[in-house]
């Protein structure tokens, strides 16, 4: 299967985003899937959109991509992170 | 651990009626102690404007403002409770607020850096009896000592 390519991104690029990318690593790794993470500010997205397969934020994505935009507050609150998990990995499984 | 967390970090019964002020009193702590640059108050006033931190979480509101690095000059971590909660926008929603309770403000100095003090702060978040404690312990070294061994 072809890499997927996965934005993580937050308004600062340095902190929820940190923990975000992370956890979207591990399950990736959890079910044997190649994904490159490439963690940025949202301000930053535009410069990847041609690349990239699917943007999991916890800020507004602000705007309409070619790829799934996928809200990943959950990480940061733990509510309803199963069904967030499994949103992004039925993505990253396509 | 690099990151302070101070009793002098830690205000109990921030009285505020609106997110800003709870903002302004926050930073300008830190910049009383010398952790953040002057800057930091008004960047990390418009960020919360366009990426809003108010995190509503299973016991109750709570929100982690922080901004660009370029404005700190230590790391450290901002506790408050609030004597009333707080209005903040939701991270990721457009207009939609949580009451907020408590705030950590993060002063971050380096990217990626803080992984691990990150997952534990989220993991305090989560954690209802660690919440619990923090809505009512009264004595500021208690906390700052609870903090700190949760973040370790």
């Amino acid at each position: 299967m072809q890499k997927k390519v996965v934005l993580v991104a937050c308004g600062t690029g340095i902190a929820t985003s940190t923990v975000v990318s992370d956890a979207v690593g591990k399950m990736a790794k959890e079910h044997k899937i190649n994904v490159e993470i490439i963690q940025c500010k949202i301000m930053e997205v535009p410069g990847y959109q041609d690349r990239a397969d699917l943007l999991v934020t916890t800020t507004v994505a602000g705007k309409n991509y070619p790829f799934p935009v996928i809200n990943a507050r959950a990480f940061l609150t733990g509510i309803g992170l199963d069904a967030v998990k499994a949103e992004i990995l039925a993505e990253l499984k396509k | 651990m690099e990151i302070t967390i101070d009793e002098n970090l830690i205000i109990l019964g921030l009285d505020a009626s609106k997110n800003e002020d709870v903002l302004a009193q926050m930073a300008q702590t830190l910049h009383q102690q010398g952790y953040v640059k002057e800057s930091y108050k008004d960047a990390v006033i418009s960020r919360e404007r366009v990426f809003a931190t108010g995190l509503p979480t299973e016991s109750y509101g709570v929100a982690i403002p922080h901004t660009d690095i370029v404005h700190v000059t230590e790391p450290a971590i901002c506790v408050a409770r609030l004597k009333n909660p707080v209005d903040f926008v939701i991270m990721g929603e457009e207009e939609a607020t949580v009451p907020v309770n408590l705030v950590f403000m993060l002063a971050m100095k380096e990217q990626h850096a803080q992984l691990d003090l990150l997952q534990k702060l989220m993991a305090i978040l989560q954690d209802q009896e660690a919440m619990g404690y923090l809505a009512l312990e009264a004595d500021k070294h208690k906390i700052k000592t609870f903090v700190i061994d949760k973040l370790k």
